[in-house]
């Protein structure tokens, strides 16, 4: 029944349901991370700025969509509705992702945390036994590098600047460090996905290689070192909060005034 | 063996495909864009799929009615298929010499060969101008006015300038 050679092709039940719940965490992340990014636009304190954030919210919803794309075709759904029509509670975002917009270092410290844990998740997607997976894993995986080139400039330059920059920088990772895992947790159905070689690297080993990654660029910066545990999947992905709530009323708010609208 | 769809070959399909445009760069072809994967004609039908140069880009809708449009005005009655596929991943090295003889024609530096590279550092720097050709030149953002843009600065002759990304 499972191996990491069977193809997923939606004839084992327990395989699908955990194949939609994994593609509902991926597509949650990238949309709530695309819309947190888009509250930049304007705002941003460099226009340059302005422009790669926007850019980089448009990316993000442009993966999310495809995403959600998937898991519709899994399940005979409809995009937009996956992305818009449902409650707050039922988002699968990683928790890492809930906190409020907070200032700039905020930005680049969520940023710098979410890319890095997703370059790991793409390159091991890109072998997963669902090809339509892979491929998209494969083709996101080329824009990743505009982004982590982009966030890692950035998490380097307030790192290293002296007085006010620094000390912002050190204020967001106090408050982001305790969820900075919670993007490559293990899913409740991390038994599932594995054995059918959805996922064809276990969430231990993938926290493994991003801490592999991640560690020696906050040592070479001396940064605080990250925790090393691993989050409960009941708590990673559940309980968003208020700022979560915000960020729902804001991004849904279009869709709300007519879910029937035609674009 | 000639395969065809009311009567219209392979090439009189890839010739309308060719007169398709990129809307984000008007003088684009989508075949010179290399965004056309692969194309199947049979009896009465016409599969072609659309190979997108970023999964976010907003112009792939368009570029997918504007085929079908074109297609059936060629081929009425036939039963058309434009898809969107990932296989094989689209990458700047699909572009073809014409399409970047056309981007330099335009003003925009056209993105320098990836092959195997997977880290595009390198090809974003010295970027050399498509206005005056000096290599003399520096990376402002790399991100641009569209998703596919980065833009850069001319030391030599001081304009500013779009690339084409190497992805």
């Amino acid at each position: 029944m499972t191996g990491p050679e069977r193809s997923t092709d939606g004839t084992d039940p327990a395989a699908a349901a955990a194949l939609a719940e994994l593609l509902l965490a991926l597509a949650d992340d990238d949309l709530v991370i695309g819309f947190s990014d888009s509250e930049w636009t304007g705002i941003a304190p460099l226009l340059e700025e302005d422009v790669a954030m926007s850019s980089l919210a448009q990316d993000e919803i442009g993966h999310a969509r495809a995403l959600y794309e998937l898991l519709a075709a899994l399940t005979n759904d409809d995009a937009d509705h996956l992305a818009y029509d449902r409650e707050p509670e039922a988002y699968r975002h990683a928790r890492l992702l809930d906190h409020a917009r907070g200032d700039w270092a905020m930005a680049i410290a969520r940023r710098y945390l979410y890319d890095s844990a997703k370059s790991v998740r793409l390159e091991a997607l890109c072998d997963s036994s669902h090809r339509p997976l892979a491929e998209l894993a494969a083709k996101i995986r080329r824009e990743e590098v505009y982004h982590l080139l982009h966030v890692e400039t950035w998490l380097e330059r307030l790192a290293r600047a002296p007085g006010e920059a620094r000390s912002r920088l050190l204020a967001a990772l106090e408050v982001l460090d305790p969820d900075a895992g919670s993007v490559l947790a293990p899913l409740e159905v991390e038994r599932v996905l594995f054995d059918s070689g959805i996922l064809p690297i276990s969430s231990l080993s993938l926290l493994h290689a991003w801490h592999a990654r991640v560690d020696p660029t906050f040592a070479r910066l001396d940064l605080p070192p990250l925790p090393a545990t691993v989050l409960d999947p009941a708590r990673a992905r559940h309980d968003h909060g208020e700022a979560f709530r915000w960020l729902w009323g804001e991004f849904t708010s279009v869709r709300r005034l007519d879910p029937a609208a035609t674009w | 063996m000639v395969s065809s769809a009311a009567g219209r070959t392979e090439a009189d399909i890839r010739g309308a495909l060719a007169a398709v445009t990129d809307p984000e760069l008007p003088f684009l072809s989508i075949v010179d864009l290399g965004i056309v994967g692969e194309l199947e004609v049979g009896p009465g039908r016409i599969r072609v799929e659309l190979l997108p140069t970023f999964v976010g880009c907003p112009a792939l809708e368009l570029i997918r009615s504007t085929v079908a449009e074109r297609l059936l005005a060629l081929a009425p009655g036939a039963d058309i298929r434009v898809e969107i596929s990932f296989t094989p991943p689209w990458t700047s090295d699909r572009i073809s010499a014409e399409g970047r003889r056309q981007l330099r024609l335009h003003g925009f530096a056209p993105p320098e060969r990836l092959g195997q590279a997977t880290a595009p550092m390198a090809l974003l720097r010295r970027v050399p101008c498509p206005h005056c050709g000096s290599r003399r030149t520096e990376l402002e953002n790399i991100f641009g006015s569209t998703l596919c843009r980065a833009i850069h600065h001319c030391s030599s002759c001081h304009q500013p300038f779009e690339q084409f990304k190497p992805i």
